[in-house]
């Protein structure tokens, strides 16, 4: 029985399609079979970060309305030998040809198959947030270090948390720029997670590969030289080694920082 | 058979007192309150509004009898009630006034968009962050950062507190009284132990901790000596 990951944040534009891109990516390169779900129906782009677009035939809608099998609306990601699957959102309807009961069946059924599913979630806390939680076991909020989004994480944290079948939410700080936050133009790092006082699973720099490799449809944890594609891998280690604990920033310090020190030759 | 009197009048260095016995029928007072007022209506002609007050000892009187009482005394041209005491009150009125005066601790982070609300006075063990509320008819105790919305004495209670670990409010408000946080703040200014109360001008004041100790001694439950 597997489990299933919603990524939230809020607020739209934080990185929420690239994280889940990234993490599935990465939780397949760790040999897990791993499906990807978009629920941000009528503004889908999972398929198109994952460059997969062009191989929809049906998509979530489709699977929910019965005019397909589940496994027929899946999309092979033929870069991994049967470990990764995208479920697409359908563009044509909009959030509310889906409710959450039908989204909990979706997401048991899948639970069968699947070691983790991904679920994408779309940005605001209306319809598409609580069919997006409602299958959920687990979740992450991503947010950026600006206050806009740190307020919009507080938000939905606080939603999360009302939910039972949702574990604490963990928390990945998304597009750092180091430069800024040593500067204290930028909200760092531990500001951001004693103010929303949840776990610290992840921090991922800005880099501009990610938005390069999206772009050409190729999730950036596929590239093993990139910052951010260590980040995603550090994240989804994080997740599976829940039984083997972790320290988060610690971990990334030297997988990020010490790298990036080392570049510019301090120490 | 004895006749006692059931409606008293009484004339204290405070004014009227009507004691009202609570042994009989509310109907049989009513009548006899009636009476007793119509007679002595003579005597207080020429003198201008007298307050009353009226003791009705054990009896439990509902509002709407309250009401009668009041407009059959008011009835008597220079009568007026001051205040119905009663030695007795609604469980459900004793229960609020219970409420009303308990510190209600909650340990839990008040996130944007939540809002928490107690009748009494509030211990919070956590954060306000902004967005968040909290709304209390006493005080508002917080030990961790007040960064959100504190209302305290939400009632109309202006002698109301606000005390916070950390204060860095979006807005305080005590009764009826807003403040709101300065558009600039000083840089990185720690803005530990402090709390808010009202001033004689209506105004907020922000002030360290100790200063509650002299402005509002009634904060001390504690009975006794040391």
């Amino acid at each position: 029985m597997g489990e299933a990951i919603v990524i939230t944040s809020g607020k739209g534009g934080v990185g929420k399609t690239t994280t889940s891109a990234n993490i599935g990516t990465a939780l397949a390169l760790q040999g897990k079979k791993v499906c990807l779900v978009d629920t941000d129906i009528g503004l889908r782009n999972l398929d198109v970060v994952m460059g997969l677009e062009n191989r929809i035939i049906y998509d979530l809608v489709d699977v929910v309305e019965g005019r397909c099998k589940i496994h027929q609306a899946l999309v092979k990601d033929k870069r991994f030998d049967d470990l990764l699957y995208l479920l697409p959102a359908a563009q044509t309807s909009d959030k509310s040809a889906v409710n959450p009961e039908q989204m909990k069946v979706l997401m048991d059924s899948l639970k069968q198959e699947y070691d983790y599913i991904i679920i994408d979630c779309p940005a605001g806390i209306e319809q598409g947030y609580k069919n997006a939680v409602a299958g959920a076991d687990r979740a992450i909020v991503v947010t950026t270090p600006e206050v806009s989004a740190v307020r919009d994480a507080d938000r939905i944290i606080g939603l999360l948390e009302k939910e039972e079948n949702v574990a604490p939410p963990k928390l990945v700080i998304n597009r750092i720029r180091s430069h800024m936050m040593k500067s204290g133009d930028m909200l760092d790092v531990d500001e951001i997670t004693t103010h929303l006082s949840i776990e610290l699973i992840g921090i991922v720099a800005d880099d501009d590969e990610v938005i390069r490799a999206s772009n050409h449809g190729e999730p950036i944890a596929l590239n093993p030289n990139s910052r951010a594609s260590i980040a995603y891998r550090n994240i989804a280690r994080r997740i599976l080694g829940e039984s083997v604990p972790l320290q988060p920033l610690e971990e990334v310090d030297k997988g990020v920082f010490s790298k990036l020190k080392k570049f510019f030759g301090v120490k | 058979m004895k006749k006692t009197q059931n409606v008293l009048i009484k004339g204290t260095k405070d004014g009227l007192t009507l004691h009202l016995d609570d042994q009989c029928s509310y109907e049989k007072l009513k009548k006899e309150l009636n009476e007793k007022l119509t007679e002595n209506q003579r005597v207080n002609e020429e003198h201008p509004l007298i307050t009353v007050s009226v003791k009705i000892g054990n009896r439990f009187l509902t509002d709407a009898q309250q009401e009668e009482i009041k407009t059959i005394i008011r009835q008597k041209k220079n009568l007026v009630v001051g205040s119905i005491d009663s030695n007795v009150m609604a469980k459900s009125d004793a229960e609020q006034m219970m409420r009303e005066n308990e510190i209600v601790s909650v340990a839990r982070i008040i996130r944007s968009g939540q809002v928490l609300e107690v009748p009494g006075d509030l211990l919070l063990i956590g954060d306000v962050n902004p967005g968040g509320k909290v709304v209390a008819g006493g005080n508002v105790f917080i030990m961790g950062a007040l960064r959100g919305i504190a209302h305290a004495g939400a009632n109309g209670n202006s002698n109301a507190v606000i005390s916070a670990s950390l204060m860095m409010p979006t807005q305080l408000r005590i009764n009826d009284a807003i403040s709101r946080s300065p558009d600039f703040t000083g840089d990185e200014e720690k803005r530990e132990m402090e709390c808010a109360y009202i001033d004689h001008t209506d105004q907020i004041i922000i002030d360290r901790l100790q200063a509650l100790m002299h402005l509002r001694p009634n904060l001390t439950r504690l009975e006794g000596g040391f």
